[in-house]
């Protein structure tokens, strides 16, 4: 096969879809006029496909610090932290968001993507074993490919499976390093997080656990599913990502083991990546102290999500398993959620559309992401255009 | 713990859920190209094979099991080792 052939299979697969919509993976926001409206196509869009949970983006704390850090500091750091140095922010940051855990130990990544890639590469090793649940997030996946580990799935949410699987694992328990996430991206359900630590702790493994979709939406003080369920000191290893609920771009790992200091000499996508840029962290670290300040954006937040999760499921949608600030509407056909998605849109509702085999069973969903800075009018206007749509689908209407 | 010759036909077993109608499989069957198994199928598979032999089978060695034979010698390498 020519080195360009593999492409074929995509391009034929991008035109059979442009045959029936709109490319759903190439929308252009034209002018982002809030955390949660833009125009786009030349339409006034309600945005309900972010991960914008604080709707923090535009808060004018976070845009000052930005700004001055700009101005101070310049546009970017030009290069990685080993070889171009650290700034003041970086290390400030990493030193808040331990704090922040109550762990000893913080280190910032560029994107949260690179750091479950680094972490997961650098803690695990030939030898090691990583049990994965099956619906993690394509960054875990791509961090337990890049570590020469061995790789076992576990069914997701199933604890009895994990269970078994770590039985089965025999001495290698104590080598094996358990990754689950706060709130899963796709469905918007949350780890059986108290369970899977006393598994852990059983077993003498090691537990990571991704509060990318958690971190100020769970807990009492926002820090996400450990806190919520009470077991913060079982997990050994916390990633987080800043460009969910705190409005930029970047991630972290926080632990009270003093090895990931040490992941720093080790970790290829913490040492060959360019720093983030002073901007990013001076409106990150706003962001955290609004996170900790301002506990009512956490409650809007909720009330906004269970608006619209009681509403759609009152319209006889069917959802994920459990309201969260991540709504998953499910549809048994590709096309049907493919009609839907460009029926919303004409309406002004911007929604990610998710289809198979990134879609956990081999279903369809169009994903909600919802954010304090959503009015009660934009969660009306999104489930009555949701019911709208379903009237103007012929395959729809008998529902 | 079964060896390759215990392995296979209750590999076989398994697999005649995902076989064409009429489809006659052998060691040789191609997992993806006989079968037509997708990305979603094969997971579903190997959930499958694993409760069978009470094996877990690591992500990293699906990619080396191309045919039936090669499955089986994987199954016969996991339970002894597991």
């Amino acid at each position: 096969m020519a080195l360009l052939e593999k492409f074929q299979q995509l391009a034929q697969a991008r035109e059979a879809l442009a045959q029936i919509s709109a490319d759903p993976f190439r929308v252009t926001i034209e002018q982002i006029l809030s955390p949660t409206e833009a125009m786009i196509n030349g339409r006034h869009t309600i945005l309900v496909g972010t991960n914008n949970y604080l709707g923090l983006t535009f808060d004018p704390a976070c845009i000052e610090a930005a700004v001055a850090a700009v101005k101070e500091q310049g546009t970017g750091t030009t290069g990685s932290r080993m070889a171009n140095g650290s700034f003041g922010g970086h290390v400030a940051l990493e030193h808040e968001l331990a704090r922040f855990y109550g762990r000893r130990q913080g280190v910032v990544f560029s994107t949260g993507y690179l750091a479950n890639l680094g972490i997961i590469s650098a803690l695990t090793a030939a030898g090691d074993v990583i049990l994965i649940d099956g619906d993690c997030h394509a960054s875990i996946y791509d961090g337990c490919r890049m570590s020469s580990a061995e790789v076992i799935r576990f069914r997701h949410n199933d604890v009895g499976d994990l269970h078994k699987r770590l039985r089965r694992l025999g001495s290698r328990q104590t080598n094996t390093l358990i990754i689950v996430e706060g709130i899963y991206s796709m469905l918007g359900d949350r780890a059986p997080l108290a369970e899977i630590a006393a598994v852990k702790q059983e077993y003498g493994a090691y537990l990571l656990l991704d509060e990318a979709h958690s971190l100020g939406v769970l807990g009492e003080h926002g820090r996400g599913l450990s806190e919520e369920a009470g077991v913060d000191a079982h997990i050994d290893f916390i990633v987080g990502t800043f460009s969910k609920s705190l409005g930029a771009t970047g991630g972290f790992c926080v632990s009270d083991h003093d090895e990931l200091e040490l992941t720093r000499y080790a970790s290829r996508p913490y040492i060959f990546t360019a720093s983030p840029c002073p901007s990013v962290i001076a409106s990150t670290r706003a962001a955290l102290e609004i996170l900790q300040s301002r506990p009512e954006l956490r409650a809007r937040l909720w009330t906004n999500a269970h608006r619209l999760y009681d509403e759609l499921k009152k319209l006889g949608f069917a959802l994920g398993p459990e309201p969260s600030p991540v709504v998953a509407v499910l549809f048994d056909q590709r096309e049907e959620a493919i009609g839907f998605w460009n029926g919303l849109q004409d309406l002004g509702i911007y929604v990610n559309m998710i289809l198979p085999p990134a879609a956990p069973e081999g279903r369809s969903l169009l994903r909600c992401s919802i954010s304090a800075a959503h009015t009660p009018e934009h969660i009306d206007r999104i489930c009555q255009s949701f019911a709208a749509v379903r009237q103007s689908l012929p395959s729809m209407r008998s529902r | 713990m079964p060896h390759y010759q215990e392995a296979l036909p209750e590999l076989f077993e398994v697999l005649k859920s995902y076989a064409k109608e009429g489809q006659v499989l052998t060691e040789d069957t191609h997992l993806i190209s006989d079968l037509g198994l997708d990305s979603m199928k094969v997971m579903q598979l190997l959930l499958e094979t694993e409760e069978r032999f009470d094996i877990s089978i690591p992500l990293n060695v699906v990619t080396d099991v191309r045919t039936v034979k090669d499955f089986a010698r994987q199954i016969e390498h996991l339970t002894e080792q597991q």
